[in-house]
């Protein structure tokens, strides 16, 4: 059964806010090495609540990508497996198109999970 | 994180004040001392050591005893690092030949009880990227750092060999097994660094005929700065004898701009730049395909790095919840890898 109102995602971004805005300027003014870890705390759960948002549909996008690439179907691990597999044996290179757009497309949805300002 | 207790820098206090004092024949006491924050297994220690009325500003590098055990030098996972020994003379070599880097004094001894380690003296300045790259007090400083990171670089290539420890010569190929093997411990399958590690392979370099000194990690970040621009150049634990274009590629390395993206040459300014003050002052003219390849691989090596600091953490060697987001750092460089492999040089 579907659990109640707030989702995965809203309740990690009210737990993020309620940390940005109250908990981490009380640490920078008395313990500001904790100001720091509070940071980086705030940041890793502004991943989560966009993996709870995004995460599904990427992976799904990527496993869908690479059944079609790999000409069959398996768990993503495994799929990953074999991509990885035929990359180190130089099986397929840069030059492989079809190969291109889907590492472009699954590294697009990562960042956007990871860090979506990065540039 | 380890926490510092009380006993741990009274400990500290109490060697350092004995060392000083034998190091400077008097008798020493040592001042303002405290652990400067980073580095949890390789701990770096500012203190002033008062002998016969005169300061004297130092910094004690050290690893703790503790961490001397095979098991846990394993998981550190620094075999390609060197110790604190050779450090010391990697460091006094590079000072005696005119580099920029802290003058090493003396080294502690077994006896002293405190594990591996030295005393340097201590520089002024910032190491950190944020405020050298933002903050009013370095605005005439960041146009000149391009500039003095190549000059810097020129002269540390050119130390001569006879004054250095022995090292491990490390080339291309080397680099590449390195960070296959690495993947392999990982166990998790990375696709974009598969494929940039066989592009890398395909192109790299032939080994040097004249390795050199490299510093190994020579990056914003890891050098000191004040108004004047560059003070010294710190943390040498990855040097290594090999080609000198590896330290310009890893400098340029994107995550290393702190965000000026637009400045490939540490945040500071452009490549040519870079390239041109290291030829005046002597280095090897760059070629620009070998210093792409490098730029790569040091892409390809810091994403690497990311997922073994993330499993630091996941393999119970250090609880840090500092070192589990960094595993999520990985994938900036992913982004870059795409990017890289497209251009063409």
């Amino acid at each position: 059964m579907a659990q109640d109102r707030p989702t995965a995602s809203e309740l990690l971004a009210a737990i993020a806010d309620f940390l940005r805005e109250e908990a981490m300027p009380a640490l920078d003014k008395t313990e500001p090495r904790l100001g720091f870890q509070m940071r980086v705390a705030v940041n890793s759960l502004a991943i989560l609540e966009r993996e709870a948002r995004l995460g599904p549909a990427a992976d799904a996008g990527e496993q869908a990508r690479l059944a079609k690439l790999l000409g069959h179907e398996g768990t993503l691990e495994n799929l990953n497996r074999e991509l990885a597999r035929q990359l180190r044996a130089g099986a397929r290179d840069e030059g492989d198109a079809a190969l291109m757009a889907h590492l472009d497309a699954t590294i697009a949805d990562k960042i956007a999970i990871a860090n979506p300002k990065w540039k | 994180m380890i926490v510092h207790t009380p006993t741990e820098a009274e400990n500290v206090a109490a060697v350092l004040a004995r060392v000083a004092g034998r190091h400077f024949g008097g008798t020493a006491t040592v001042d303002r001392l405290y652990r400067e924050s980073g580095g949890a297994s390789r701990q770096t220690w500012s203190f002033d050591a008062i002998v016969d009325g005169a300061r004297h500003e130092l910094i004690l590098r050290r690893d703790p005893p503790t961490l001397g055990t095979p098991r846990a030098k394993a998981e550190t996972d620094r075999s390609v690092s060197i110790d604190r020994a050779t450090e010391f003379r990697v460091l006094r070599a590079a000072f005696q030949a005119g580099v920029r880097a802290p003058e090493v004094l003396f080294e502690l001894t077994l006896d002293d009880d405190l594990g591996e380690g030295f005393v340097m003296r201590r520089i002024g300045g910032t190491a950190i990227a944020r405020k050298l790259l933002r903050d009013p007090p370095y605005d005439s400083a960041r146009k000149k750092i391009a500039h003095q990171l190549g000059d810097i670089l020129a002269r540390l290539h050119a130390v001569p060999a006879a004054g250095l420890p022995p090292l491990l010569r490390r080339e291309a190929a080397d680099h590449i097994a390195g960070q296959r093997r690495a993947l392999d411990l990982l166990d998790r399958p990375q696709p974009v660094f598969e494929l940039a590690l066989s592009w890398l392979d395909r192109r790299k370099p032939a080994p040097t005929t004249q390795p050199v000194l490299v510093h190994g990690d020579y990056r914003t970040g890891n050098y000191l700065a004040d108004k004047t621009g560059v003070t010294a150049i710190l943390d040498w634990e990855s040097a290594h004898l090999g080609d000198p274009i590896e330290d310009l590629g890893w400098l340029c390395v994107k995550s290393w701009r702190f965000g000026a993206v637009d400045k490939p040459a540490g945040g500071f300014g452009s490549r040519e730049e870079l390239w041109s003050a290291y030829e005046s002052a002597g280095g090897l003219k760059v070629d620009p395909a070998r210093a792409h390849w490098w730029e790569v691989f040091g892409t390809v090596r810091w994403g690497i790095i990311c997922h073994n600091q993330a499993w630091r953490h996941l393999s119970g060697a250090l609880k840090s919840m500092e070192l589990a987001s960094i595993g999520r750092r990985a994938v900036e460089t992913e982004v870059d890898l795409l990017q890289l492999l497209k251009s063409d040089v």
